[in-house]
């Protein structure tokens, strides 16, 4: 190979070709994409048109407060390297048949979040919808503190460095955790285990992610 | 390239007898012979860092409480350091090194103002060390193969830069007219690398674009960062040091041509495939599994050009460190390319993703195909700057078979444990804490498989730093370290 220029450009376009097909198109597809209502009905004007209805909620709905703080705990933790936030469709896999959300995921679930957290690995179960699931925020706090309190035998590690264990004074906190009787991973007599703020923040984060509403291209079934 | 396979020193410059050419390449290591001890020396260090990071974390896998209460050792975080350690430090210190080296001596254009190229590669490390630091104590961003805070990789970018401009500037200024496989690949490789890193950098972190077409980002830049950085690296690596060693040509000039281009074409669209299944376009997902699998062309390709160019020289293989670890990795190249084609196709996917099946086929491509290539690249490499030889030929067998069990092991173990693993996920019948109990004894084989690998490496090390301070200078009046004698002179 001797003609330079026609190896330089074929260097150029090669990668130009791919940036071009993926990451140039799918920005123009999708990065105009807006929370829609969970329903569209015809336009007066145009019929043929669909439009959103009026009055109705747009979802997804942003992450707000203490969730928004606990997704920052999420990403620092690096949950994402085994837990997934995307369900598939119900014919490609058993996520739905796990329960791991009651219709699969589509591109316009994901337009409100600053980082998007699909993730590739499943170590643990899919989170897209866990705060849709019959788990409270007591049994998130113990199963952070130490994943064996719920899910003995799991490979999850514990996060009981974001609890503080401490003495009880006079009455114990209202928000210390409730350990099942004869816990061999409960405090010792006399103390307590209290979330910090950041274990707070995560619970409610977990506690947000459901998809608990329709859209157009996804209706719940 | 030469125009054709030709065995004549006339044509063929870069394994010429003449001795005036071999004064000349002998300049030519001189010129970077500094800056690429500084890099060769950098990737060992990280790669035994990036190991105790990987065999604490191949550890917590099946031992969850272990070390469980230090916040900086939670699984996700060590995970994280271990990937960049490998991947920055480890495998792009090793291409700084082996990949300049080998552009200038086929360029024939020395290295000038070397210590520019050290101060750049200085903070590359720097920023890497920042980079690694905040990953442990909490700023990782979660973004898979780009974990490194913000704060780090505009450093890295820019020393990045300044070292990839100095095989350019080689190749830009080269005597002769041939251009060589090799360099084609070094080229595209230093010009793909920036363009991929600053585009996911700022659709991703700086300026997050929206929803998913971050996750497009994300898997257009990982993906090739193995496909565009370290395969490229690899191959040209591969090339050059086969015929070299061999004192052959490759095989076929025409089959390097179209093993470039099908890889250049195809490679760049396959990352897609991480995505199968999830909530992106499919017309998106399928232009990335049309990617995937034909990348069977360039694979193949590069598979019969390898393969005809040693066949007949099993024993000369053999016995040179260099071709032993070379050889393992372009079989390995052929392996790994075709499991990911066949991983590609929705009908497996739906099985190996989500899985250890993909840590396996990872660790396939990064290990078994490139590192033991770089492995085989710095054995040949360093006799040449140091004008020393290997100090110990029983360090250098004890290095390829602790890696190459070990990584062999770990290849069958996630993959088997993966396989049983998604089989069992798509069966909702099946309790998942059972899955994960059912996943523990591959864990465990996956850990031991570190420890061979663990071996491995800190023979490698001991070799190397024995030679550096000069232990191996006796050795030279011997000739070169063979991994068993030979009858008659030949191959290093």
């Amino acid at each position: 190979m001797k003609n330079l220029p026609l190896l330089f450009c074929g260097i150029f376009f090669a990668l130009a070709f791919s940036f071009t097909g993926l990451i140039l198109s799918s920005h123009i597809q999708l990065g105009g994409l807006t929370p829609s209502t969970e329903t569209m009905t015809p336009s007066e004007l145009d019929p043929s048109v669909m439009v959103m209805v009026e009055g109705d909620t747009r979802f997804p709905q942003q992450a707000v407060g203490i969730a928004q703080q606990g997704k920052d705990v999420y990403i620092s933790m690096g949950c994402i390297y085994c837990h997934s936030q995307q369900v598939r469709r119900a014919d490609f896999g058993a996520d739905i048949a796990r329960g791991w959300g009651p219709r699969q995921t589509v591109a316009r679930d994901y337009v409100t979040q600053a980082r998007v957290l699909l993730g590739t690995m499943r170590t643990g179960p899919d989170l897209a919808h866990v705060g849709g699931r019959p788990l409270n925020a007591d049994w998130h706090h113990l199963h952070l503190f130490n994943p064996q309190i719920t899910s003995e035998g799991s490979t999850m590690p514990p996060f009981a460095f974001l609890y503080d264990t401490q003495v009880i004074d006079g009455a114990p906190s209202a928000d210390a955790l409730q350990f099942p009787p004869g816990s061999e991973y409960g405090p010792e007599e006399g103390y307590e285990v209290i979330p910090t703020r950041r274990a707070v923040a995560l619970v409610e984060y977990l506690l947000s992610l459901k998809i608990n509403y329709s859209l157009p291209e996804a209706p719940i079934q | 390239m030469s125009k054709s396979p030709s065995n004549s020193p006339k044509e063929n410059p870069y394994s010429s007898a003449s001795a005036k050419v071999r004064a000349e390449l002998s300049e030519i290591d001189a010129s970077i012979r500094t800056a690429a001890l500084f890099f060769v020396t950098s990737a060992i260090v990280w790669l035994i860092i990036g190991t105790v990071f990987a065999l604490l974390v191949a550890f917590k896998a099946h031992e969850p409480n272990f070390a469980s209460s230090y916040e900086f050792l939670t699984f996700g975080r060590v995970r994280s350091a271990h990937l960049n350690a490998m991947a920055l430090g480890w495998t792009s210190n090793v291409i700084f090194a082996v990949g300049l080296w080998i552009m200038a001596r086929l360029s024939r254009f020395p290295i000038n103002h070397g210590g520019m190229l050290l101060i750049a590669g200085f903070f590359w490390n720097i920023g890497l060390t920042l980079g690694i630091y905040g990953i442990l104590f909490g700023d990782l961003t979660s973004v898979e193969w780009l974990e490194i805070p913000h704060y780090a990789t505009p450093l890295l970018a820019i020393s990045y830069t300044m070292i990839g401009v100095w095989g350019i500037m080689a190749f830009r200024f080269r005597k002769g007219d041939h251009v060589y496989v090799s360099q084609w690949y070094i080229l595209a490789a230093l010009f793909w690398f920036p363009w991929l890193y600053v585009v996911a950098q700022l659709m991703i972190i700086w300026f997050p674009a929206r929803g998913v077409v971050q996750s497009v980002t994300n898997w257009w830049f990982a993906h090739n960062f193995l496909g565009l950085w370290m395969t490229p690296m690899a191959l040209a690596t591969a090339y050059y040091l086969i015929p070299k060693v061999l004192g052959r040509p490759i095989y076929s000039y025409y089959l390097s041509v179209l093993g470039f281009w099908s890889l250049a074409i195809f490679y760049n669209w396959a990352g897609m495939h991480h995505l199968i299944g999830g909530p992106i376009p499919v017309w998106i997902i399928s232009a990335g599994i049309v990617g995937s699998v034909m990348m069977v062309v360039p694979v193949i390709v590069v598979g019969i050009n390898h393969h005809m160019s040693v066949v007949g020289f099993h024993k000369e293989v053999w016995h040179s460190p260099t071709l032993r670890f070379i050889v393992f990795g372009a079989i390995s190249y052929t392996l790994v390319s075709l499991f990911g084609s066949a991983m590609a196709l929705r009908s497996v996917n739906e099985i190996t993703h989500f899985t250890h099946f993909t840590v396996g086929h990872a660790h396939h491509g990064v290990y078994a195909f490139f590192t033991m290539v770089m492995f085989g690249g710095v054995y040949y490499m360093m006799p040449r700057l140091l004008k020393r030889e290997w100090p110990s030929a029983a360090l250098i067998k004890l290095h390829f078979w602790g890696s190459a069990i070990g990584i062999t092991l770990m290849v069958v173990a996630l993959q088997t444990g993966g396989w049983i693993q998604g089989m069992q996920m798509n069966n909702p019948d099946i309790l998942f804490l059972d899955i994960v109990q059912g996943t523990i004894p591959w864990l465990k084989a996956r850990s031991v498989s570190g420890l061979f690998l663990t071996v491995g490496h800190f023979a490698f090390a001991i070799n190397f730093f024995w030679m550096l301070f000069a232990a191996g200078s006796v050795r030279a009046k011997e000739g070169p370290t063979l991994l068993a004698k030979l009858k008659e002179g030949g191959v290093a």
